[in-house]
């Protein structure tokens, strides 16, 4: 399902020039089977955001192979990586929503791009608004939104489209207690139905509370993996 | 959803990001320089057709020591020539130029009266060739009849307009060219910002799973629409300069084009709603290339 090999990642600009740890990920192996779930935990700076970019497929790797729903993904063609990117939901540490766009019409942006029907789109559009809490925010635009409001949307975006692979990089970091609660029982239902789901955070309560194998990360390397 | 069927037709916000204003003001110039590069390259072609005909049709018959006995010796060597040129029905108009007029003719090129300088005046027949081979025979015969005479046709005239001719259209078109390539310089910055204004939503829906095909598409199908309103009102408004111009050039053009539309070439009336529809292409083509070679730096 999500398998890495011997994985290596440097950027091409260095935050920190001439760093000795100048490679953001160093020799990472694990593998998480179809329908798993994993904790992703480290600290602040440890390499989380980087190996979840290289499993959405925003970054290639410098050296090391990862296979993502079956697929090598430095094998394919960029017509077939865009349609696999299709199949994977994320929740974006910074949310990125489009601030032009409704909170409707930023939920309903992955299967406009799928070019679903109009039909189908409202339909599901409203439910996980719904599911998430937010059916009374449709027309609200983000910057109108609380920050709990835009992860939730977010949330939202990154589920809609019923992704075989959710990847979430830090997604209960600007809600309450409550809120994170909610999220996660959201997230583990979509993990029942058979989701794959990563999970990167530096929230150890939250880990404590909802027990799954963990990834650990330490400057960019692996340091336990369940 | 009241909106939806608009949004979703564009979700990208191309409508705010792509100056709807610049864009196709720059191509509606761009058009409106080449409808012009186009009047000039092809009403020079059909005025230098005209008068090169006409130029070429002239014929100047030298003949020297006119009042000297012919051939025949019965007659002058002027009038047997011009006996001999009424003769011919391919020659038409034969008339001999006074004494007067060669001198006025000649006077200049040497400064002052032949007279006074002693040289001995050329008797000067002007007519026509209404024939469509060339006079090549006619100059052997006159000469036979009397000896050193000349034969000067136009032609000399007509391969200078035809130069004439082929340097304005090699210029309209270099214009057509240069204004061409600006016009794609044109899109190829509009198409540049708008990616740069849209950037945020192009790397998330890039990043959502959009295919190379469909932003370039969107990003295409936006500049063409641009460009070919833009070129249409260009093309539209030099028709009345055009008009201005084709009336200007009337007098020389002849009768045949003064009942035409404009006064403008017929083949102008084609060429200038071919404009719209090369900008179309252009736009459709830079944007296409621009956005595509933007969307490499993505993963
Ligand atoms: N786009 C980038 N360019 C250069 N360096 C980066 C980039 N993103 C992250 N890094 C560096 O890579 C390391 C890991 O960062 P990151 O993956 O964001 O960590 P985490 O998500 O665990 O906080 C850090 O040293 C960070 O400075
Ligand atoms: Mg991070």
């Amino acid at each position: 399902m999500v398998k890495f090999e011997d994985v290596w990642l440097k950027y091409r600009h260095p935050a920190r020039q001439g760093d000795a740890a100048a490679e953001a990920l160093r020799g990472i192996s694990f593998e998480i089977p179809e329908g798993g779930f994993r904790w992703l935990i480290g600290p602040s700076g440890a390499g989380k955001t980087s190996l979840l970019k290289l499993i959405y497929l925003a970054e290639h790797p410098e050296k090391g192979r990862i296979d993502i729903l079956g697929t090598e993904a430095a094998k394919i063609s960029r017509r077939d990586a865009a349609l696999l990117r299709r199949r994977i939901g994320v929740v974006y540490q910074d949310f990125r929503l489009l601030p032009q766009l409704s909170a409707y019409d930023n939920v309903a942006l992955p299967m406009r791009l799928a070019r679903r029907n109009e039909t189908q789109i409202h339909a599901d559009v409203t439910e996980i608004l719904r599911w998430v809490g937010l059916e009374t925010r449709l027309h609200a635009r983000p910057d109108e939104l609380s920050g709990g409001e835009q992860q939730r949307i977010a949330i939202a975006r990154a589920v809609v489209a019923r992704p075989k692979l959710l990847v979430a990089d830090e997604p209960t970091g600007n809600l309450d207690d409550e809120q994170a609660h909610r999220l996660m029982h959201l997230i583990t239902a979509l993990n029942r139905l058979g989701t794959t789901v990563v999970v990167a955070t530096h929230n150890m309560g939250l880990v404590e509370k909802w027990p799954a194998p963990r990834l650990t990360i330490e400057h960019g390397k692996l340091t336990h993996a369940e | 959803m009241r909106n939806e069927p608009r949004r979703r037709a564009d979700y990208l916000g191309l409508r705010e990001a792509l100056g709807d204003r610049l864009l196709p003001v720059l191509v509606a110039a761009m058009s409106f320089l080449a409808a012009l590069a186009m009047a000039g390259a092809l009403a020079s072609a059909t005025l230098a057709a005209r008068w090169q005909g006409d130029a070429a049709s002239q014929l100047t018959i030298q003949v020297p020591q006119p009042t000297a006995p012919d051939a025949s010796s019965k007659t002058s060597r002027l009038d047997s020539v011009l006996a001999a040129l009424k003769a011919m029905p391919n020659v038409a108009d034969e008339q001999v130029m006074s004494p007067k007029d060669v001198t006025a003719l000649i006077s200049p090129w040497l400064g002052a009266d032949p007279a006074q300088l002693g040289l001995p005046l050329p008797g000067v027949i002007s007519a026509r060739w209404v024939d469509t081979a060339p006079p090549d025979a006619l100059a052997p015969t006159l000469d036979k009849l009397s000896p050193g005479t000349l034969v000067q046709t136009g032609a000399l005239w007509a391969s200078r307009v035809a130069a004439l001719t082929t340097s304005l259209q090699a210029c309209a078109a270099a214009i057509l060219i240069i204004v061409a390539l600006v016009a794609a310089a044109v899109v190829a910055v509009a198409t540049r910002s708008g990616l740069a204004q849209r950037r945020e939503t192009i790397t998330l829906i890039h990043a959502l799973g959009a295919l190379d095909d469909d932003i370039a598409g969107r990003f295409a199908a936006r500049i063409t629409l641009l460009a070919f309103a833009g070129a249409a009102a260009g093309a539209v408004l030099a028709l009345p300069v055009l008009a201005w111009l084709g009336a200007l050039a009337a007098p020389f053009a002849g009768p045949a084009q003064i009942n035409d539309v404009f006064n403008l070439p017929p083949a102008l009336m084609f060429a200038l709603p071919g404009l719209p529809v090369i900008a179309a292409a252009i736009g459709w083509g830079t944007a296409q290339l621009t956005v595509r070679g933007w969307l490499r730096s993505l993963p």
